[in-house]
């Protein structure tokens, strides 16, 4: 059974349409590209797969795990294993970074039926995936992703991904506002992650995220459409040629309906 | 109650025997009879303003936001005698798990020694009842009514004029009481259909420290009137953290005064957290007499259903070189209504007066309601004075980062809050007590989803 599998999914924001049918399957352990010029209505996919009530879907099915995957909550998607790295992730003053990774961390064992770990117990288990994005402890104890960096906010992402070990991680842009240091370290922390019972969606511009992390699939989406789909030599020829020998104009539509 | 005199009458006025004027004149033929002159003159002179007064109508600018009818319509009975039946186990709610704190603990309105614990009280420090202070402690009683006026305060010549227990804390010169004095003013369900109008002292000498805590609880539903007035000196170089603890029942009226006269060089922290009543008013007034003091006013409502929650405050600058901070907040959910009223008062010589004044809402629910009112009088040309205030909402995108992350709508919704007043917590220096609001706050909104589909 595919992991993932949509189908002619069309989404809007307020009065505008934004997806105009999508149709992507993912199967259990595969990293898929998705790639695109702005306005094309990738960051619209990320978001609709994490539940994001700013975002109405207007027709077409989302099967994950054999569950439809619109009937449920965004927090009953996360505990069923989809993770979502935010483009911009939010700062939320006055929680504590370790308080909510283990609120978290718990409520998805919860939803599990496993048992809650305690302070201490979390506490080595951070040390393990601190080291894994490189990160320093001392960020535990900050609010969470307040006054953080850009690379510092993304590594954070990264963190909770580890912590959180869903079955679908979608990158949303993570590589945007990263200087190549930072994205080194993030993409390496994804790669250490990948396995066969892990999939990856990740959304990009640019072809240089996709250097470290290396696609099994690449899609090129375009005013909502999905128009090319390929291996990830389609990246290098998007770095070489741009978008527009695949999109004909249609690149566009999406931001100028 | 009689109609108003007029319909732009500020206070409306009594009835000509109501259960006031029983209360009162009980007090001086009979249980109030042992108090000194001083104070039976006083409570004369108190009544005779209540009784000209009458209750503020809302078209007093002190009481714009709050009607007090809903206290007005009752007829209360004035409680003299010990009453109630409360063990102490029962008050290990409202101790932040330090039994030992020095404290005085009152039932519906009287003093209760066998459950208070002044055994142990630092050198240098007294911590007495009002009416023990009566024969003991006559110097101290001298200072009842320096401090707070009663000309056109009805609430306070209410008190004032019922004045019989209450209570008195001495810190000496240069002395540090070290752990918190709890004044815990506790009722049970006999309270019902009473009022208490506990009269307190509290002067902290020169150069002198201490921390005392006024704690207003309920151990039942009942319908009652707390009216309590507080008076505050902090004399010169003295500091005092002061922290207001409005948890009563949640049909209860509750009006609570304190008014504070600073030296120089002197520090008031004041904090006052209310969560009880279903009507509640808190006054804090405060004046800086002495150069180079400081005033820190902060404080933390949560309301819910209909209560209704009204803060005034007030700090006078009358000297120069003093500063104040003043950060107030509410968590208003359910048809809630919170209501801050806030002025900072700088006299023409106070110069270089530093002072800053916020209040920021939160809102919960669709229904509930605030009015926010901070204030600046500045009659001093070279000051340094700001104020603001913010009414807002839990932030969806954060509400949705953290669901995306698998935390139940509840518990975002819940830190998200506890995120809000978190800073203001954070202000009181007092460990036990923060962490005791702390786990209140976040206990008190994991029942939002509840009330909502009630409300």
């Amino acid at each position: 059974m595919a992991l993932l599998e949509i189908r002619g999914l069309t989404a809007s924001v307020g009065d505008k349409p934004i997806l105009r049918g999508i149709d992507l399957t993912i199967e259990p352990g595969e990293v898929h590209a998705v790639m695109g010029p702005n306005g094309s209505g990738k960051s619209t996919l990320a978001q609709v797969l994490a539940g994001n009530p700013a975002y109405e879907v207007t027709g077409g099915s989302i099967k994950y795990k054999g569950q439809d995957l619109l009937e449920m909550q965004p927090e009953e998607r996360a505990q069923a294993g989809i993770f979502l790295a935010f483009q911009y992730p939010v700062e939320i003053p006055g929680v504590s970074n370790a308080y909510f990774l283990r609120a978290a961390y718990n409520e998805i064992r919860k939803a599990r039926g496993e048992s809650e770990v305690d302070p201490l117990e979390f506490a080595d288990l951070m040390e393990e995936k601190l080291a894994l994005v490189d990160m320093d402890p001392s960020m535990l104890g900050r609010s969470v992703n307040t006054g953080f960096s850009g690379g510092e906010k993304k590594r954070n992402e990264i963190l909770q991904l580890a912590v959180l070990e869903p079955s679908l991680g979608v990158l949303d842009e993570t590589d945007s506002g990263l200087d190549i240091d930072a994205l080194r370290t993030v993409a390496d922390g994804v790669n250490k992650l990948r396995s066969t019972d892990r999939s990856f969606i990740v959304v990009t511009h640019y072809q240089r995220l996709l250097n470290h992390i290396v696609p099994d699939v690449v899609h090129v989406l375009a005013g909502g459409r999905i128009v090319k789909t390929g291996g990830k030599e389609l990246a290098l020829a998007l770095e070489d040629r741009g978008y527009d020998w695949l999109t004909d104009g249609a690149a566009t539509a999406g931001v100028s309906a | 109650m009689t109609t108003p005199v007029g319909t732009e009458a500020i206070f409306d006025r009594l009835g000509t025997v109501t259960a006031f004027d029983e209360a009162f004149h009980a007090l001086e033929e009979r249980d109030g009879a042992e108090a000194p002159a001083s104070v039976r003159s006083m409570r004369s002179a108190a009544f005779d303003v209540f009784r000209r007064l009458g209750f503020p109508t809302t078209k007093n600018e002190d009481w714009h936001y709050t009607s007090v009818a809903p206290i007005a319509e009752h007829e209360y009975l004035h409680v003299t005698t010990a009453s109630g039946d409360v063990r102490q186990p029962a008050l290990a709610p409202f101790t932040f798990g330090h039994n030992e704190w020095p404290s005085l603990v009152f039932v519906n309105g009287r003093y209760a020694p066998e459950l208070s614990n002044v055994a142990q009280l630092p050198r240098g420090v007294r911590v007495l009842d009002l009416r023990s202070a009566w024969r003991d402690a006559p110097e101290l009683v001298r200072e009842l009514g320096q401090i707070t006026s009663f000309e056109n305060r009805t609430f306070t010549a209410l008190n004032t004029a019922l004045m019989n227990d209450g209570a008195v804390v001495h810190v000496g010169r240069e002395v540090e009481a070290g752990a918190p004095i709890h004044l815990l003013f506790v009722t049970d369900a006999v309270a019902a259909k009473s009022m208490m109008h506990p009269r307190n002292l509290i002067i902290v000498e020169r150069n002198a420290k201490a921390t005392v805590i006024e704690s207003y609880v309920a151990l039942s539903d009942a319908v009652y009137f707390t009216n309590a007035v507080t008076e505050v000196v902090v004399a010169d170089g003295a500091t005092l953290h002061h922290y207001k603890m409005q948890r009563e029942g949640m049909r209860a009226f509750h009006v609570g005064t304190i008014e504070t006269q600073q030296g120089r060089d002197s520090h008031y922290l004041s904090f006052s957290f209310a969560t009880g009543a279903s009507l509640s008013r808190t006054n804090i007034y405060t004046t800086l007499a002495g150069e180079g003091c400081g005033a820190t006013l902060n404080g933390l409502y949560m309301l819910d259903g209909e209560q209704h929650c009204d803060h005034q405050t007030l700090i006078e600058h009358a000297q120069p070189n003093c500063f104040s901070r003043e950060l107030y907040k509410g968590v208003l959910d359910g048809r809630s209504h919170g209501v801050f009223n806030g002025k900072v008062y700088v006299d023409p010589i106070a110069q270089k007066t530093d002072g800053k004044q916020t209040n920021n809402t939160l809102l919960l629910s669709d229904k509930a309601q605030v009015d926010t009112k901070p204030q600046l009088e500045i009659f001093a040309d070279d000051v340094k004075c700001t104020h603001g205030a913010t009414v807002g909402r839990l932030d969806e995108q954060a509400l949705f980062y953290m669901k995306s992350r698998g935390v139940s709508r509840d518990l975002a919704r819940q830190l998200l809050t506890y995120a809000f007043a978190a800073d203001v917590l954070e202000t009181m220096e007092q460990q036990s007590v923060r962490e005791e609001l702390e786990r209140m706050t976040l206990k008190r909104f994991t029942k939002v989803e509840s009330s909502e589909q009630t409300g």
